[in-house]
């Protein structure tokens, strides 16, 4: 279970508004390489781990990623609070406001509604690792193109850094935790020969 | 609950502290970041040591910072309110605002 911590993972604050920003940093909130994505990869992969450490690492990113959740949401947050109708017009965010309001809503920079389709559970803990290998690079990808779009505006760099840097160190944690699953499957397995006596020990017969 | 209980509450007796004024104001927002420091760095080692559990210095590291997270961390809540449902209060300061996302900088 989850105990709330009545602060950010990092200090967010934001002076002035900007819906244009908003509109594009959504995209880290609700879409396909989102924080809402990574968590729910992450929390639901770390059932099928077969190892110690992968339990552990997808267990406590996924939970870090919650974190990074709550971040853009306060990004999105203040960037639209007082936000006039003029101003939410000219960023393009009249069709997000018709449904919406300013409130923050999961979906993609293109207004496309997160779905869980952007997350896989293989059955398979090598396949599931390559996939949060793969889904750190993207969302790194995402944060560098969004320091782009936001360069002129510190108050929203600053933290879209730190949140950058942070998919750097969980792509290392999780190809730390890649190879021990490998090593682990590639252990000499051991049988038990005696199959009868296995089952006459277990009491559902 | 009795007079007595009440007595022993921490959080009722420090209420006029939480009071705005300007030098509350700049500890409050010093003592968060420290926590925040803290709780950052204790998450960066634990994300290290469920992949090295066997790294001496980073759980030495760890330990030192739990101690003194903890440290500040009570001593906020006892002044400025509970930063989790888990601490105890005679009055309900979890509905005082702001909460993380209305303010910067605690």
């Amino acid at each position: 279970m989850w105990t709330y911590n009545k602060m950010l993972e990092y200090p967010i604050n934001i002076k002035c508004t900007d819906p244009k920003l908003a509109k594009v940093i959504i995209s880290q909130y609700g879409g396909p390489d989102g924080e809402l994505a990574a968590s729910l990869r992450y929390l639901s992969q770390r059932f099928g781990m077969p190892d110690q450490k992968a339990k552990a690492i997808l267990n406590d990113i996924g939970t870090e990623e919650l974190a990074h959740l709550e971040m853009v949401g306060t990004i999105v947050h203040q960037l639209t609070k007082n936000a006039s109708i003029e101003e939410i017009e000219k960023a393009g965010l009249a069709p997000y406001y018709t449904d919406h309001g300013v409130d923050v809503y999961p979906s993609s920079a293109a207004g496309v509604p997160f779905t869980a389709a952007y997350i896989a559970c293989k059955g398979d803990p090598i396949a599931n690792l390559q996939e949060d290998l793969a889904a750190e690079q993207k969302a790194r990808a995402t944060y560098e193109k969004l320091i782009d779009l936001c360069r002129d505006n510190p108050d929203v760099l600053d933290p879209l850094k730190f949140l950058r840097q942070r998919e750097v160190v969980h792509f290392q944690r999780f190809g730390e935790a890649l190879r021990g699953v490998q090593d682990k499957l590639a252990e000499k397995k051991f049988y038990m020969n005696d199959m009868k006596q296995c089952n006459n020990d277990c009491s559902c017969n | 609950m009795s007079v007595e209980e009440n007595r022993n509450c921490n959080c009722d007796n420090v209420e006029n502290i939480s009071e705005n004024n300007c030098c509350n104001d700049n500890l409050r927002e010093e003592m968060m970041e420290k926590i925040k420091s803290y709780n950052f760095a204790i998450i960066e080692l634990a994300l290290y040591l469920d992949t090295h559990p066997d790294d001496e210095k980073a759980l030495c590291l760890h330990k030192k910072y739990c101690k003194e997270y903890k440290e500040v961390k009570d001593k906020y809540q006892k002044m400025y309110g509970p930063l989790t449902i888990n601490y105890p209060c005679n009055k309900w300061r979890w509905l005082e605002e702001p909460w993380p996302w209305e303010r910067g900088n605690y």
